[in-house]
């Protein structure tokens, strides 16, 4: 199993949340976003479980925190109907591509192995994944999708854009995070303000954390 | 709440929003739809917002109409990537091409002010050379201007758009000092910096149309990095805050959420005017001349779709050139890690920048040049880019992503050539506005190719000078849009005159980043903010010699409806 060390010991983002660095139009934004409810309301039932269990592969997740929802937000964006703008020819909009891309990966599944993507083990999730990214899923189910354009510019785009989309994501990377009206003073090399993260350096985590616990 | 700029228009009742106060306003001078005003601008980019401004100034009628919201910088910008993806253009488009290109986020914006909105303010001139790049260097097409009346032009954009830039710039014809100080370097500007001095070639720091001091009511620029997303300070100089404010003082209607659908063409074979969609309608804006400033997609897809029997290939297309020679400037870029902390998340993207292989000719094995700049790609951005440029998922992904405080990374702005092959047509699928949609053809040639791999070879290099460990390259990926009605000393080979004004039709014009012949290797934004001046310049002269269809111009003296006419 992997070993997860927290790079960046007890940072937490929305300890932000009232300082100068957050202003009302960034909470306000970053308010919907942590409130979505983990319930679809573009894909079905059935979809959104697919959508779920392929998140999980693309950006596992530890157990020791709330998940982010990544599901739910895809969900949210189709639903709104954000959409790229932009996609190559045969490709389906946006919504269209990702319900045609989700049946294939099902029909795949089945076909392969006779079970739902979502019931499959990790082991075999991946494989099949892998086998879009490399474009080698080419059953009837795809029609004019390729699946590594599905892969790569709507599957895991999506999923990616989510995931780092949500304050959780941003301290596990030791982001500044929003960053108005105060932004920031000390640009160079090797400096920080105090209101950013502080790395965990080899063995010592100590004054990292107690660094971070302050941050606000 | 009513107040959604996404689906209410904020400029109208003659009134507009005060971008510079929360909840404020400025009066706005209104024109009557059935009245011609001497000019109807579509599109309130760097082009179309600056015309607008001139003109108005100069004491023309001016509508300038664009598709996309009034923002309010101080309230609707969030800190936030996924929200603010509200900027950019994402109607539907289809690309294809051997090299597709990436929109969206990538390329144009939807909004008064236009992709100046949310652009990176990096703000070059040109190299003198490039306006005759066919004679002078031997590839691509000459302008039909001179650089010495355009470097007049860039001064008077870098003082309206207070550009902060070095004391001396090291490359090309002396110009003047920067009107405000350079802005501080970041880590990722050091590296650069600290390669390029390895390498033996010059750095310096980049000109940036963001404040280094405070202007009126916009204060310095706080080193957020939020400049893609939309800078929520006012310090950024976008058209929003500079030109637009000053068209409307100067008697400039601006309408938001007004997107232009075709431009009416007279039996005479003059236009007359442009059909609308504001509201949940389709309306009529009668006027005496019709600019185009759409951006190097919409302006030929506005052309096409307003094809009529008399020109069924689209308006000023009697060259058959209207969509051709579409430009991008390719956007490579060399990343790794370095031990130290970059954190190159704080402040404007690109700190500094080398033009070194835009003026060195000798050592290239291809045509152009490039300049190349430091980086400071937001999360979402960086993982997107680790993602599909990369191909990391799972585990490796998340583990790359936690070395995000150690990129550093370099990224080109390198020329493309024209070629007719690249360009947009029409689709059969439609819009949300039943208007027939943009393909957009692309495909790089031997010399673009060449190019990117001496660029990439060589910023290699500079990281591998500073130490930075696992380097990679991120080799497809483009910027800025140009071309598509380009200008000329030929109507046969060319779309425009150097006045920006059509060759088939007298009164319609064109002007933003479609009329370049060629790009350059340095981002467009200043020199299609310079052709607009000049634009304005000559349609004042040509109308003073009773050689345009406006009022104005029947008139004398011309100057003054500006700041007098709406004062309440
Ligand atoms: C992420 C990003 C970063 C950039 N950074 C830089 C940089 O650092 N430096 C630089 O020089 N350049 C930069 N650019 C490019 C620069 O912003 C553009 O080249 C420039 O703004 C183009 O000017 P324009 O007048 O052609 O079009 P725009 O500024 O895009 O203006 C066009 C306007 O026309 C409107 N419009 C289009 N069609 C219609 C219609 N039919 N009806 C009504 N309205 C319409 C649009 O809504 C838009 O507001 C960047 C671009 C992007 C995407
Ligand atoms: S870094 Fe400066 S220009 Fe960029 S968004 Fe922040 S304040 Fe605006």
């Amino acid at each position: 199993m992997h070993e997860r060390r927290d790079r960046y010991p007890e940072y937490d983002v929305l300890a932000k949340w009232s300082g100068p660095s957050w202003n009302d139009k960034t909470r306000e934004v970053i308010a919907r976003r942590l409130s979505i409810a983990p319930e679809p309301r573009f894909f079905t039932r059935d979809e959104y479980d697919t959508v779920v269990a392929i998140a999980h592969r693309i950006v596992p997740q530890p157990a020791g925190r709330p998940p982010v929802p990544i599901a739910a937000l895809v969900d949210r964006k189709l639903h709104d109907r954000i959409m790229d703008g932009f996609r190559g020819p045969g490709v389906p909009r946006d919504a269209d591509a990702w319900r045609q891309g989700l049946k294939a990966l099902n029909a795949e599944a089945s076909a392969a192995y006779g079970q739902r993507f979502a019931a499959l083990p990790d082991g075999l999730q991946d494989k099949l994944l892998r086998a879009a990214q490399c474009g080698e899923l080419k059953s009837a189910e795809w029609g004019g999708l390729h699946s590594d354009a599905f892969f790569k510019h709507r599957m895991g785009r999506d999923i990616v854009l989510a995931y780092y989309a949500h304050p959780t994501a941003w301290s596990e990377i030791g982001w500044g995070g929003p960053a108005s009206p105060r932004g920031y003073v000390r640009l160079d090399i090797d400096e920080r303000d105090p209101w950013e993260a502080a790395e965990a350096k080899d063995g010592s985590d100590a004054a990292a954390r107690r660094s971070n616990r302050r941050v606000r | 709440m009513s107040d959604n700029p996404l689906h209410v228009p904020r400029a109208s009742g003659g009134r507009a929003p005060d971008v510079f106060r929360p909840g404020g306003w400025v009066p706005m001078r209104q024109y009557r739809e059935s009245e011609p005003v001497d000019f109807a601008i579509v599109g309130t980019g760097a082009g179309g917002g600056t015309l607008a401004c001139k003109l108005a100034e100069y004491g023309f009628s001016v509508v300038a109409l664009d598709a996309g919201p009034y923002f309010r910088p101080l309230e609707d910008f969030a800190s936030d990537e996924s929200e603010q993806t509200r900027l950019y253009w994402t109607d539907d488009r289809i690309v294809d091409g051997a090299n597709p290109l990436q929109l969206g986020g990538n390329n144009s914006g939807k909004a008064v002010g236009g992709s100046t909105v949310h652009f990176a303010m990096v703000s070059l001139r040109f190299r003198p050379e490039w306006f005759k790049s066919r004679t002078a260097l031997g590839y691509g097409a000459d302008w039909p201007l001179d650089w010495r009346e355009m470097w007049d032009y860039y001064t008077e954009v870098e003082q309206a758009l207070k550009i902060s830039g070095p004391v001396t710039y090291p490359w090309g014809p002396p110009r003047p000092r920067y009107p405000y100080r350079a802005h501080p370097l970041n880590g990722a500007a050091r590296a650069l910096a600290k390669g390029c001095e390895a390498l033996g070639i010059k750095w310096t720091e980049t000109p940036l149309a963001t404040l280094s001091a405070p202007r009126g009511l916009a204060h310095p620029c706080v080193y957020r990095g939020f400049c893609v997303a939309g800078c929520s300070t006012n310090a950024k100089q976008s058209a929003l805050v500079t030109w637009i404010p000053r068209a409307i003082a100067a008697g400039a209607e601006i309408r938001d959420l007004a997107m232009v659908g075709r431009v009416e063409v007279e039996p005479s074979g003059l236009v007359s005017g442009v059909y609308y969609h504001r509201d949940g309608a389709w309306r009529f804006q009668r006027a005496r001349n019709v600019v185009v400033a759409g951006y190097a997609i919409e302006t030929p897809r506005l052309l096409l779709n307003s094809a009529t029997s008399r020109f069924p290939d689209g308006l000023a297309n009697s060259s058959g050139l209207v969509g051709k020679n579409l430009m991008a400037q390719s956007n490579q870029a060399v990343w790794g890690r370095l031990e130290h902390e970059v954190r190159s998340y704080k402040g404007p993207p690109s700190l500094a920048i080398t033009e070194h292989w835009n003026y060195e000719d000798k050592g290239k094995d291809f045509f152009g040049g490039y300049s190349y700049m430091s980086q400071g790609p937001l999360p979402q951005l960086w993982a997107n880019t680790l993602f599909s440029a990369r191909g990391l998922w799972g585990e490796s992904l998340v583990e790359a992503m936690k070395d995000y405080n150690h990129v550093i990374g370099l990224k080109i702005v390198g020329e493309m050539l024209p070629q007719e092959s690249n360009r947009v047509t029409l689709a059969e699928e439609v819009d949300q506005y039943g208007l027939r949609i943009p393909r957009v053809t692309y495909s790089w040639c031997d010399n673009d190719k060449r190019l990117i791999d001496h660029s990439l070879n060589f910023m290699g290099r500079a990281l591998e000078a500073v130490d930075a460990r696992d380097i990679w390259t991120q080799d497809d990926d483009t910027c800025h849009l140009n071309g598509t009605a380009r200008m000329g000393s030929d109507a046969r080979t060319s779309v425009v005159d150097a006045d920006c004004r059509s060759w088939d039709i007298p009164n319609l014009w064109i002007c933003d980043g479609s009329v370049f012949p060629t790009v350059g290797g340095a981002n467009p934004s200043l020199t299609i903010q310079a052709i607009a001046c000049r634009t304005a310049d000559r349609i004042r002269v040509l109308a003073q010699r009773g050689e345009l269809n406006a009022a104005v111009g029947r008139r004398s003296p011309l100057h003054q409806r500006s700041t007098e006419v709406h004062r309440s």
